[in-house]
């Protein structure tokens, strides 16, 4: 077990020091879940299942997907084309795939030598996470839903101003035609797609 | 079976922030500031957790939690403000909004 720990650890600091030296932000977003993926390996390893689970779930899924799809939303442009048939080279993706191949076969170690449970020496249930959680520290609970709703609400205001700013810019005639693309996306980051509709 | 040491899970941290820290401090495109923001927090849950490991206490990953959803709560206002800079200066360096217009 302690093998699996020390090639994770390398797994994660390779792919992290690719994620701070590439100069394509989708280059370094795929090596950022490899290390992710290899972090949540380690949690594993120390007995903390649940931790693992949540930052597969939600690091390498929810935030990096936000991250991806504002990248994409960056690169609207004649030259997002060239640039995508670029970013699907070999060269682009075989090194992450390899470090996320070292990782599949440390997870069928791990499930071929069975009893999931017995690696670490003394795992922590999720139970006793829930326990904890929602025992001592329920105040922390509320105060972390309070900071996503405030989270939510910035986020959104920082969106439907730049919403407004191209739906002004869209006006213009001679601009309709190349802004309508970001002009939706805009929108629809900020939720006003049916009020515009309505408008017309 | 012999576990792993806290140390090295602590180590295996420090390095990972200090990665991160370096990638703030080189990079000036706006979105690897952000991503080595991430690496940071990911690096402090990872340190919650292997001391709550070494203990076999669930309050590590309680915290580990709470940093979980504090860079949720950041990184959704981070990349609003992308966008927003990307709008306003149509680059994503970092230096172009070093005016405050108070």
């Amino acid at each position: 077990m302690n093998a699996v720990f020390y090639i994770s650890a390398a797994v994660a600091l390779i792919s992290t020091v690719m994620v701070i030296t590439r100069m394509n932000a989708i280059h370094a977003l795929l090596y950022f879940i490899v290390s992710l993926l290899a972090v949540a390996v380690i949690f594993f390893t120390l007995g903390a299942a649940f931790a693992a689970a949540l930052e597969v779930i939600t690091y390498a899924g929810a935030i990096m997907v936000l991250f991806v799809f504002v990248v994409m939303l960056l690169n609207l442009g004649p030259s997002s084309t060239a640039q995508e048939s670029q970013w699907l080279s070999l060269r682009a993706w075989i090194v992450p795939a390899i470090l996320a191949l070292v990782l599949v076969g440390e997870l069928t170690f791990i499930i071929a030598r069975g009893s999931l449970q017995a690696h670490a020496a003394s795992p922590v249930e999720p139970k006793q996470v829930g326990v904890a959680l929602f025992g001592p520290y329920l105040l922390g609970v509320e105060l972390a839903a309070l900071l996503l709703l405030a989270g939510m609400v910035g986020a959104y205001h920082l969106g439907r101003e730049w919403g407004v700013e191209i739906e002004r810019e869209g006006e213009r005639e001679s601009e309709r035609a190349g802004e309508w693309e970001s002009g939706r996306a805009g929108e629809w980051e900020s939720g006003r797609v049916g009020e515009r509709e309505t408008r017309r | 079976m012999a576990s792993i040491p806290m140390e090295y899970g602590l180590l295996l941290a420090g390095m990972l922030f200090a990665l991160g820290l370096i990638g703030v401090l080189v990079r000036r495109n706006i979105v690897f500031i952000l991503m080595s923001l991430e690496i940071m927090l990911n690096a402090t849950g990872l340190a919650f957790v292997a001391a709550g490991a070494r203990w076999a206490q669930a309050d590590g990953q309680v915290m580990y939690l709470f940093i979980l959803s504090m860079a949720a709560a950041e990184v959704a206002i981070g990349l609003a403000l992308v966008l927003k800079l990307r709008r306003q200066f149509k680059t994503l360096d970092a230096d172009a909004a070093s005016r405050m217009h108070g």
